[in-house]
């Protein structure tokens, strides 16, 4: 688009996250030797948003958009978020 | 004619301009958004005359008790197909893919939407998705289990159910795609000096639909590819078998399906919107009001899907607090018809064929507003639960919502859309005749549903019997009103006398300032928006 500026971002950078994106799969699945009992979803869902919003921030230079485009996608994230919370208020009581 | 009449010598509408390309290929290699929500419209009035002819075949066999037309195993299919093709492929594109993509433009002063060959593609991917569905009906005999595609059964029936679902599946991405559009046109390609505030209201409520297709309907997509999973690799996801849990199903059906409901509603809202202030000739009561309540709708309306689960064994901690969102979201619902009605007090109103589907619109949808809430309630729910009551609300309000609203925006937009005049005795007579066969055919379901009788059955009780005829009678007569209003607007929008009258009713927004019909573009020099939309002198 015309009205945004042009960010060029290092390759250094995208090998260094695409390092740490690895890095947290691997940790999501070394947790799961853990016993976390009721925590295991909650620890699962952290590991999973910290990599989206990496992916999003850097990758779909998000992180260098106008700020319109960063209000909606973090409205989406709360709205994803509230869904999920209601989704344990079943899951959590039962 | 009106003094609003332009002479229309040196302009070549929509329909005259045919790129170069002949007979069918005009239409189906076009981008031009208003040959795209054509389109779509004889797709989805082909559609339709399936989907009443099923769920008139089921009517009948509901005429008595026991088997009167078919057997438990072809009712089962009648009703999810049925339910699939009324809900996917009709009520969910519905008003936004045919008057969404014919009117949005226009009302925002717009040439085009953002991306006219994503919008063509969509069209595409709409096709692609009802062939699947038709698929379905073929080899080993049609899906059985509901257009809810339940789990554990949906990943056990031996019936077509995987192309029934990826059917449901594409025709999401449609879905997505023109949501997406529908956002970006919005939020880039208003004529200058249209503030959103000045935005009319139908943009405005396919602005709230769009997001809801955006965000929701990847739900159903996975949700969909996971009974797939379970069917074809049995992972177990549903299958308490394996330590899946079925309910895992429903919450994340409905998560989808609810705000679905709302992808249907909130344009036909935005119609009547467009519809009532113009026969009322009179400013629009509480635009903001009806612009915040529909946000709020749009916003809530995720939260609330658990009251489809109030029987499932949910806990009771989400049984309470699906109940207290489930009342509010009502309210800005409510605030709307409070809205309609404010508008019409002390209007001049003319009761031409749009305002009739409009006023019955009011009517009809508070019933089904109204019943949803004694759904909503919990204790209530558990008694009509799965009942016919249930079959009734939601026809009160999808058919009656969309349905009712859909005839009234065609009857608005017909002569600006194909630059002809219906014969408004036939299209009163019909809309009559409809209405009342809708009442006499939905009506007694909610006094069945109380009794007891459940849904999704071919056989009752004889005790049910009197209602159930009645009910067949009902849809008899609707589906005669439905004819007389079909053949009138074919017949009107093939032969009917000509017109380029721009702006018949006297309406205010910018689809009543283009020639009728519109050019290809629209608008030779997109207008400078100076005022707001909905003053009347
Ligand atoms: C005033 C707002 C509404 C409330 C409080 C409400 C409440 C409910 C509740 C509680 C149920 C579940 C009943 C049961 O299964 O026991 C239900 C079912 C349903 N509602 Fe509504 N509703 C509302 C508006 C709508 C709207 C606007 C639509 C669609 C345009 C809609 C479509 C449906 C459908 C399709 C079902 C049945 C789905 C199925 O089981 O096959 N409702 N409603
Ligand atoms: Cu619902």
């Amino acid at each position: 688009m015309s009205d945004t500026t042009h960010h060029i971002v290092p390759y250094r950078t995208y090998a260094l996250i695409l390092l740490l994106l690895l890095v947290l799969t691997s940790t999501s699945v070394a947790v799961t030797q853990i016993e976390l009992t009721r925590w295991a979803t909650i620890v699962a869902l952290l590991l999973a948003s910290t990599k989206s919003a990496i992916v999003l921030a850097i990758f779909m230079h998000l992180k260098f958009d106008q700020t319109v485009y960063k209000v909606m996608a973090i409205f989406v994230v709360l709205v994803i978020t509230a869904v999920i919370i209601l989704t344990f208020l079943d899951y959590g009581f039962r | 004619m009106s003094s609003n009449t332009t002479d229309n010598t040196g302009y070549k509408s929509y329909l005259e301009e045919d790129g170069g390309r002949k007979g069918i290929f005009k239409w189906i290699l076009s981008t031009d958004h208003k040959r795209i929500g054509l389109l779509y419209l004889y797709a989805m009035m082909l559609w339709f005359c399936v989907g009443v002819v099923l769920g008139l075949l089921m009517k009948l066999e509901l005429i008595a008790p026991g088997k009167t037309l078919m057997e438990a195993q072809a009712y089962n299919a009648t009703f999810t197909v049925h339910g699939v093709i009324m809900i996917f492929l009709i009520v969910i594109p519905g008003l936004p893919a045919v008057f969404g993509n014919f009117m949005l433009p226009i009302q925002i002063g717009a040439k085009d939407v953002a991306f006219p060959r994503l919008n063509l593609f969509s069209w595409y991917i709409y096709i692609l998705g009802g062939i699947l569905v038709i698929i379905s009906l073929f080899g080993n005999g049609p899906p059985d289990t509901g257009w809810t595609f339940y789990a554990p059964y949906s990943f056990k029936t031996g019936t077509n159910m995987l192309p029934a679902a990826l059917g449901a599946f594409v025709l999401g991405f449609s879905s997505i795609l023109t949501g997406l559009n529908f956002i970006v046109t919005i939020h880039r390609m208003r004529a200058p000096g249209m503030t959103w505030f000045k935005m009319p209201l139908f943009p405005w409520t396919l602005y709230g639909t769009a997001w809801i297709q955006l965000l929701a309907t990847p739900i159903i997509g996975i949700t969909l590819l996971m009974v797939a999973g379970e069917r074809i690799l049995g992972i177990g996801f549903f299958d308490p078998a394996k330590g899946g849990d079925p309910l895992l199903y429903q919450h994340l059906f409905w998560i989808y399906s609810h705000p679905a409901v709302y992808i249907m509603i909130l344009p036909a809202m935005g119609a009547i919107s467009e519809i009532i202030p113009t026969f009322a000739k009179k400013t629009i009561f509480g635009y903001k009001a009806i612009v915040f309540s529909t946000l709020a709708i749009a916003f809530v309306g995720y939260f609330v899907w658990g009251h489809h689960m109030y029987t499932s064994g949910m806990s009771g901690a989400a049984l309470w607090a699906f109940s207290l969102l489930t009342f509010i979201v009502a309210i800005p619902s409510a605030i709307k018809v409070f809205n309609w009605i404010s508008t019409m007090h002390q209007g001049s109103i003319s009761t031409e064929i749009p305002f009739l589907w409009a006023a019955s619109f009011i009517f009809i949808f508070m019933i089904g507003g109204l019943t949803g809430l004694v759904l909503g309630s919990l204790a209530i729910d558990v008694h009509v639960h799965d009942t016919a009551f249930v079959v009734a609300h939601f026809h009160f309000i999808v058919f009656g919502g969309v349905g009712f609203a859909f005839f009234g925006a065609i009857h608005y937009w017909f002569s600006k859309i194909f630059g002809r005049k219906y014969d408004p005795s036939w299209a009163k007579t019909g809309w009559i005749i409809f209405f009342i066969g809708f009442v006499t055919l939905y009506g007694p379901m909610f006094y069945l549903g109380i009794k007891g009788m459940p849904r999704r059955y071919f056989d009752y009780l004889e005790e049910f019997h009197g209602p159930n005829i009645i009910s067949t009678l009902g849809a008899m007569v609707m589906v005669a009103g439905f004819l007389i209003i079909l053949v009138n607007l074919i017949k009107s929008a093939r032969h009917g006398e000509k017109t380029t009258e721009m702006n018949p009713w006297g309406g205010t927004n910018l689809e009543w300032q283009v020639p009728t019909p519109p050019p290809l573009e629209n608008f030779d020099e997109i207008p400078v928006i100076d005022k707001a939309t909905y003053k009347y002198d």
